[in-house]
């Protein structure tokens, strides 16, 4: 087997089309007699509906039909659970999910009361206007230590003091770790997040073909498979009646995961009733009410330590808003309950958490998927301690890793995928050395720093660490297949949104079959080419389809193999699979191209033996039993202004472990992509409500993502621990770019500011300008 | 040994956004021909444009429709004034709620007073306005801005309108006091509804319209 593709920073197949504007999105499908649809959003965060009235809506010219929730009939009814609650002894779970078009009450600003069919999208805009709602508005619940008290309004009328869910986990005894102490740092932190916003908003298209009984569904989503499955059974069919397509995609990033999304449910179900193709794409101002968040949890959290900066124990009790709705359950409130942890020995851990339902939006994982307000809370108490104790923060990190010897490690907690959380492999000390030594953090600190302090130059450096587990189950599938013209064809459950899986997969295959990396034509996100899967979510392309991928490959070339001695009537160990040929060793003219021994072995005449496969074609399932430990450490020099407190990133080092790599250039593309959201998170970008619910900055005027001006250029580096649970020690590393960048913030700010630490410290994301001038009152530098 | 630390913060997590609306304006005339000025709804036709209707609900209700003309953009919204702690001639608060179909919603109140001042009377307004919906979204501090200019512009023709009002001019009937059947402090109360009505829905509108 060659390896001449596997670890190459080859180019990416897919990149001269999407360059080209040759790909196909979903706002690309115009279809013959397809119709426009637009939906009303309430502008309550919290309201009674007394009346709808679309008779106006339904009269103006142009318009097919208007819905409301009544007119849905049987088919209106709640969402499904996604992810149950993993099983967490005396778990509370009160499970409360969307709804396609609000019924009595509205629940969030943005949630959709009626969606009218028009023969353009203009013409369904206007009827919006026409549709007469009455509105009795009702107390709102945003800020969320106020709506969790039981006299609250209530966002759903049975869930008093608005919990949606109770978890308590332990490790050990803190109370007693805590009581040996020589020091307890006790902080209360903030961490808001914000919006994925990707550059393509979601979109639907839907086609019932009444002749061939068949519906196929365009969607901009990241998990073909189940929006399948689930819609078929939401509207009475076969799985086989329905193929779900997710074409080429701007931008996942987890809010594409959320599955069954309103517009998701009701737009083939419009479909299939007026018997006309309907399409919807979301508009920018939609996206931000309409798809879902990731926000606000405060952590009241406390760390206890022996004198030398020894970990005792943590104690973390923390409040998490979910939004209105809950139907990915408990996924990101755990991941952040896991990811507290870190690369840290943390022999007593207590970790208790308030999922609390809001009058906003939902909340759903978005790149981290809540392992950054873990990561955000354990790296200040750290840097805290450290100051307190007076060790070098980078010092108080190495003398608690967890260290080589200790791999696999078992942390005992129940993380997202229902097992205890363990780390297969990992090396922190010498990520944490490489960082380091790339930044120069010791001629920095002692050289270069007081210089320009010295010239009146604010500057700072900030170093911080994390894990993140990555490639969780259940499972994926491909299918790899030899064509009689060569060329290899690649399937695979999952969807793509820019991660290069057209190429990574590729590379797995080329090499696995001999073949030209253009030769290989991989297949994402159709539910007619591949039957099973999850879904492309928590970094688990790579890991879990790829390995499948690989799998699958592996069985095809022991197909060609046997083929071949057959054909050339000589040894397995004399043959040779390079260049699309497969050849005898040493003897020249005894070469077969591959599409040649394809068609070979797939007659359509003659007898063959028991057991015998045509062609060369194979599916393999690979389902880990739990996820891989990627982990890294970002560092960062930064210079800031402290009279306009606009800040400029001079140098951005990220160390990353993900196991093997298979396209180094693919690798960077994804931790680039994650820490420009990282930046974002961390000092731009926040969702800002008041409280009665409204979302006051719902456009790209007040809702500030990062330009190319904020985005430096970033330095990685690799560190390499395969993973130990897959053949190919692939760990994931989609989410990594985005983890750490807040608890980095914070550190490296509070250093360049050198704010009085006894009275002012950074203990909330995001920061911005306006953000530091307030925390630094009236304190001058 | 043992040292605790715990630190208060202050959390950024949510706000309070209430949109404060406050002015004053010395009208050069008596506050009594204010208060009689501001019973003419032919005085606030004029002053609020676009004013389509009101309609007298009850004794302390009232209906409004205005329709937003600003260049070749127009929109409509409807609002319900509701009066209270009438202190004729000097003073009475209002609450005011509204709808602007899809683009969003207002409510608030507002506390209106008159005083004399040397010849002339000032006339003072506290607003508090909660936006919602698309009007909230594009962002209050844009709202504040082109909420003022409007006032300005309202109080100008207004003053303008009394001026011209007060002082006898041939073919003009005088000022008469008009017969009313829901009394005159209503009417002051619908004329500073409308105002701060029209004040927060006709330049959302605008907004909207130009940030589309």
């Amino acid at each position: 087997m060659s390896t001449r593709y596997f670890g190459a920073r080859t180019k990416r197949n897919e990149d001269e089309r999407l360059l080209t504007g040759k790909a196909l999105f979903v706002d690309d499908i115009v279809l013959p007699g397809m119709l426009h649809a637009a939906f009303l959003r309430s502008p309550y965060a919290h309201a009674r509906i007394a009346k709808v009235d679309a008779s106006a809506a339904r009269q103006r010219n142009g318009v097919v039909a208007v819905f409301t929730a009544q007119d849905l009939g049987d088919y209106w009814k709640p969402g499904p659970l996604l992810v149950p609650p993993p099983p967490i002894r005396d778990a509370i779970f009160n499970e409360r999910t969307q709804v396609p078009l609000a019924k009595e009450k509205v629940r969030h600003v943005g949630e959709p009361v009626a969606i009218v069919i028009a023969e353009s999208r203009y013409i369904a805009e206007d009827a919006l206007a026409d549709i007469d709602v009455d509105f009795e508005q009702l107390g709102t619940v945003a800020a969320l230590r106020k709506a969790i008290q039981p006299e609250s309004p209530r966002v759903h009328d049975d869930v008093a003091g608005n919990i949606a869910a109770q978890v308590h986990q332990t490790k050990g005894d803190y109370s007693a770790a805590a009581r040996q102490a020589h020091l307890v740092v006790r902080r209360t932190l903030t961490y808001d997040h914000g919006c994925a916003q990707p550059i393509e908003t979601r979109g639907v298209v839907a086609h019932w073909e009444a002749r061939e009984d068949k519906l196929t569904v365009w969607d901009t989503t990241q998990a073909p498979v189940p929006i399948r499955n689930g819609l078929a059974a939401l509207l009475g069919l076969s799985e086989k009646q329905v193929r779900v397509i997710a074409p080429f995609i701007g931008g996942g990033f987890g809010c594409k995961v959320m599955m069954f999304y309103p517009e998701e449910v009701l737009i083939p179900w419009v479909a299939m009733n007026l018997e006309r193709p309907v399409k919807w794409i979301e508009d920018r101002a939609e996206h931000f009410t309409g798809t879902s968040h990731e926000r606000g949890q405060i952590h009241d959290a406390e760390i206890a330590l022996t004198k030398d900066g020894k970990i005792l124990g943590i104690k973390d009790v923390f409040l998490h808003d979910t939004g209105a709705y809950d139907p990915y359950g408990l996924t990101v409130p755990i991941n952040t309950q896991c990811h507290l942890l870190g690369p840290y020995l943390v022999p007593n851990y207590d970790s208790t958490f308030t999922a609390i339902f809001t009058n906003k939006p939902i909340v759903t994982p978005y790149r981290g998927a809540g392992r950054q307000h873990g990561v955000f809370v354990m790296e200040r108490l750290l840097d805290i301690a450290a100051r307190k104790l007076g060790i070098d923060r980078t010092e108080i990190r190495r003398r608690n890793f967890i260290s080589s010897e200790e791999f696999p490690y078992n942390n005992e907690i129940i993380s997202q995928d229902f097992v205890p959380l363990k780390y297969d492999s990992g090396d922190y000390s010498a990520i944490l050395a490489r960082a380091l030594e790339t930044i120069g953090y010791e001629r920095f600190v002692s050289h270069e720093q007081p210089t320009l302090r010295a010239q009146g130059i604010h500057v700072g450096i900030g170093v911080v660490c994390y894990v993140e587990v990555t490639g969780i189950g259940p499972y994926e599938g491909a299918r790899v297949h030899v064509q009689s013209n060569g060329k290899v064809s690649v399937a695979t459950g999952i969807g793509t949104q820019g991660q290069g899986h057209y190429t990574s997969f590729a590379q797995i295959v080329a090499d696995q079959l001999g073949v030209d990396l253009s030769d290989v034509e991989v297949t994402t996100g159709d539910t007619d080419q591949f039957y099973w899967g999850a879904g492309t979510f928590a970094s688990r392309g790579a890991v879990v389809a790829g390995n499948a991928v690989n799998q699958a490959a592996t069985i095809v070339r022991r197909k060609i193999l046997h083929a071949a001695t057959k054909h050339f009537e000589c040894a397995e160990s004399d043959l040779i699979a390079a260049g699309g040929r497969v050849s005898v060793a040493g003897v020249p003219g005894h070469s077969i191209k591959l599409g040649e021994l394809a068609k070979k072995a797939n007659p359509t005449r003659g007898a063959v033996e028991f057991g015998t496969e045509p062609g060369f074609e194979a599916t393999s399932y690979f389902g880990p039993p739990c996820g891989t430990a990627a982990s890294g450490a970002h560092a960062m020099i930064v210079a800031i202004d402290p009279k306009t407190m606009i800040l400029e990133i001079k140098r951005y080092v990220v160390v990353h472990d993900c196991g093997t790599v298979i396209n180094p250039l693919i690798v960077e593309g994804q931790i680039h992509g994650g820490v420009a959201q990282g930046i974002g998170n961390a000092f731009y970008e926040q969702l800002v409500f008041d409280d009665f619910g409204q979302l006051l900055n719902a456009s790209f005027a007040d809702y500030l993502l990062p330009t190319a001006i904020d985005v430096p250029r970033i330095e990685v580096s690799h560190v390499v621990t395969p993973s130990t649970l897959n053949p190919l020690g692939i760990k994931g590393v989609g989410e990594a770019g985005a983890i750490p960048v807040g608890a980095l913030f914070a550190q490296a700010l509070e250093d360049a500011l050198e704010l009085p630490r006894d009275e002012i410290e950074l203990l909330e994301i995001p920061l911005s300008p306006n953000r530091l001038w307030e925390l630094s009152g009236s304190w001058n530098p | 040994m043992e040292s605790l630390e715990s630190k208060a913060i202050v959390s950024p997590l949510s706000r309070d956004s209430a949109m404060e609306i406050t002015g004053q304006r010395l009208i050069p005339v008596a506050q009594a021909q204010v208060w009689d000025a501001l019973n003419e709804p032919d005085v606030l036709k004029v002053c609020i444009p676009g004013c389509e209707s009101m309609e007298a609900i009850s004794d302390t209700e009232l209906r409004v429709v205005v329709t937003a003309a600003i260049g070749p953009v127009k929109a409509k919204f409807a609002g319900k004034l509701l009066l209270a702690d009438v202190n004729p001639p000097n003073s009475y608060r209002l609450s005011f709620e509204g709808s602007g179909g899809p683009a969003g919603f207002g409510n608030g109140d507002a506390l209106v007073r008159l005083t004399p001042e040397g010849a002339g009377t000032r006339l003072s307004y506290q607003a508090n306005a909660r936006i919602g919906g698309k009007l909230a979204q594009i962002g209050s501090r844009l709202i504040d801005g082109v909420a003022k200019k409007m006032v300005d512009e309202f109080f100008q023709r207004f003053t303008v309108k009394l001026a011209g009002l007060s002082m006898p001019a041939a073919g003009k009937p005088p000022l008469a006091s008009t017969t009313k059947s829901t009394g005159p402090s209503l009417e002051i109360a619908f004329a500073f509804a409308l105002i701060v009505t029209a004040i927060v829905f006709i330049n959302d509108f605008v907004l909207i319209w130009l940030l589309r």
